[in-house]
């Protein structure tokens, strides 16, 4: 067959005998055998389906992406703050969960959607990004540390996997933020707010944002998205947790409870 | 027992013999010389003479594994297509992983793992080529390394393998000069010096390729190679006269 080698196609009979693959995966990063394996006949993504509000026989998994999170770009590195409230369903699990994982003092990521899956993959990638600094003997870049993640979640995709997250670093490219979620979508930008308070936290950092704001202008900003999303969403509250990227590293700037916040904020309202 | 039968196997006094006969046929390859200056990466082949009704452009000892490094061999010209091959799906590999091309040392550390990988298996046999890999990283440094059959490694600033490669060498530390590897054409004319030395009839038989700093590689033509070697003759008449005055 042409091609046959480029092509990546694999018959039953090599992956059955391999001797000389399997030793070399951090080459491929991982990439191309699955962490899990799912069993052969299995159909997660026809499972899912049929678990949902369009199956039959009313049974519904719902993952509510109970969370929000914020970061933004902005002259001075790039400012991220999260939320605190772990829920499931109506229930509050937890008030002062912790979502964002330090994979290493230059890299941040952030967690929204399901937590076994946010924290497991980014843990995952922090292994991934600690095994390439020993083997490269230099940090990862912010670009490959977000496609390490996104190709992990593309590797499962369809099959019920929610994770919504940011990737935030500095490397010799200058400040990184990267959006990376469980359908494999990795996009680059300047600002980005996830989970389902995530419209009210556009609002207000959309309408504060300037390019040239100071430093203190910034943290307000982002206490105030994630303060004035905790407000309206019923999903999020607890504290906000505030992190300043900076170019040498990131500092942890501030844990505030939103329930202080608020009334600094409304002073009118109560 | 014979020893050098499955190279999975060890010899009472430590040796793998297979490995060590595949440095013997590297040996009886073709000379290759790489130069490392501080601006430009120098690699230089000994062209075989070809029949006269064989296309003089398919035989090609110097390869790109991407736009920023390239490899010479000595020894089997069918196993280094091989290698040569599944490096530059690696150098592509990465560059779609990473979002950036290779640094030489990730490339050369990928062929020896592969090199290595042939001597710890049984049924096959080792590559049987060293090759010497050069180019910049994308923050600028110039590097060359050498691999070989066993699958290591090792930086060098400047190196020769294959037919004579001793010789060659030592004529390298004689005449290297770390002020010279300033000037690109410094670099250049010794590599040219050093295959002149073991290679027959002058610079018909040399093919020579260079990368500068931010540039891509580029195979010199006969005539450039040409003014070169007269270059170099003229020094060398030069430096006659004044030894007799």
């Amino acid at each position: 067959m042409a091609l046959f080698d480029v092509s990546g196609y694999k018959s039953h009979l090599e992956l059955r005998g391999k001797t000389l693959g399997t030793g070399l995966r951090h080459f491929n990063f991982g990439t191309t055998n699955q962490e899990f394996a799912v069993p052969a006949g299995m159909d997660p993504s026809g499972f899912l389906k049929s678990c949902s509000h369009e199956g039959q026989g009313g049974v519904s998994i719902d993952l509510n992406h109970g969370t929000t999170t914020l970061a933004f770009k902005f002259r001075h590195g790039v400012i991220v703050a999260v939320d605190s409230r772990a829920s499931a369903g109506s229930y509050i699990a937890s008030k002062e969960a912790n979502k964002v994982i330090e994979i290493n003092p230059y890299l941040l990521g952030t967690m929204s959607g399901s937590a076994a899956d946010c924290q497991y993959w980014e843990r995952l990638l922090a292994k991934e990004c600690r095994l390439y600094k020993l083997r490269n003997k230099k940090r990862i870049s912010v670009s490959a540390a977000s496609k390490l993640l996104s190709n992990m979640m593309l590797g499962y995709r369809g099959m019920g996997l929610s994770m919504g997250s940011m990737i935030i670093g500095w490397d010799n490219k200058g400040p990184g933020l990267y959006y990376v979620d469980d359908n494999g979508t990795r996009l680059s930008g300047q600002m980005f707010s996830t989970g389902c308070g995530n419209s009210y936290a556009y609002g207000v950092i959309d309408s504060g944002y300037r390019e040239d704001m100071t430093v203190e202008e910034a943290y307000e900003l982002g206490r105030r998205g994630i303060t004035h999303a905790t407000h309206r969403d019923a999903y999020s509250g607890g504290v906000v947790n505030l992190y300043h990227m900076q170019e040498d590293g990131w500092i942890k700037v501030c844990k505030e409870d939103v329930s202080e916040l608020i009334h600094r904020y409304r002073k009118g309202m109560f | 027992m014979s020893y050098d039968r499955a190279i999975t196997v060890f010899s009472p006094d430590g040796h793998l013999f297979q490995v060590e006969y595949a440095q013997e046929a590297v040996k009886k390859g073709s000379t290759a010389v790489g130069v490392r200056g501080k601006k430009i990466v120098v690699l230089g082949v000994e062209k075989k003479s070809i029949a006269k009704l064989q296309d003089d452009r398919t035989v090609r000892k110097i390869c790109a594994l991407d736009d920023n490094v390239f490899l010479a061999f000595a020894g089997l010209t069918a196993d280094a297509r091989v290698v040569v091959n599944r490096a530059r799906v690696e150098c592509q590999s990465h560059r779609l992983t990473v979002e950036d091309p290779v640094t030489v040392e990730y490339i050369t550390r990928f062929i020896s793992s592969i090199k290595q990988r042939y001597t710890q298996s049984n049924g096959r046999r080792p590559f049987g080529i060293s090759s010497l890999i050069v180019g910049f990283d994308f923050d600028g440094t110039p590097h060359l390394y050498q691999t070989e059959p066993s699958g290591t490694y090792h930086a060098w600033k400047a190196n020769a393998i294959g037919r004579s490669a001793k010789t060659v060498r030592e004529f390298l530390e004689k005449h290297y000069k770390e002020e010279d590897m300033e000037s690109d054409t410094e670099v250049i004319k010794l590599a040219i010096r050093a295959l002149l030395e073991v290679v027959q009839s002058g610079g018909k038989n040399i093919e020579l390729a260079i990368m500068k700093q931010d540039e891509s590689m580029k195979i010199l033509d006969q005539e450039e190679i040409k003014k070169y070697v007269t270059a170099i003759e003229n020094e060398k008449e030069e430096a006659e006269k004044k030894k007799k005055t």
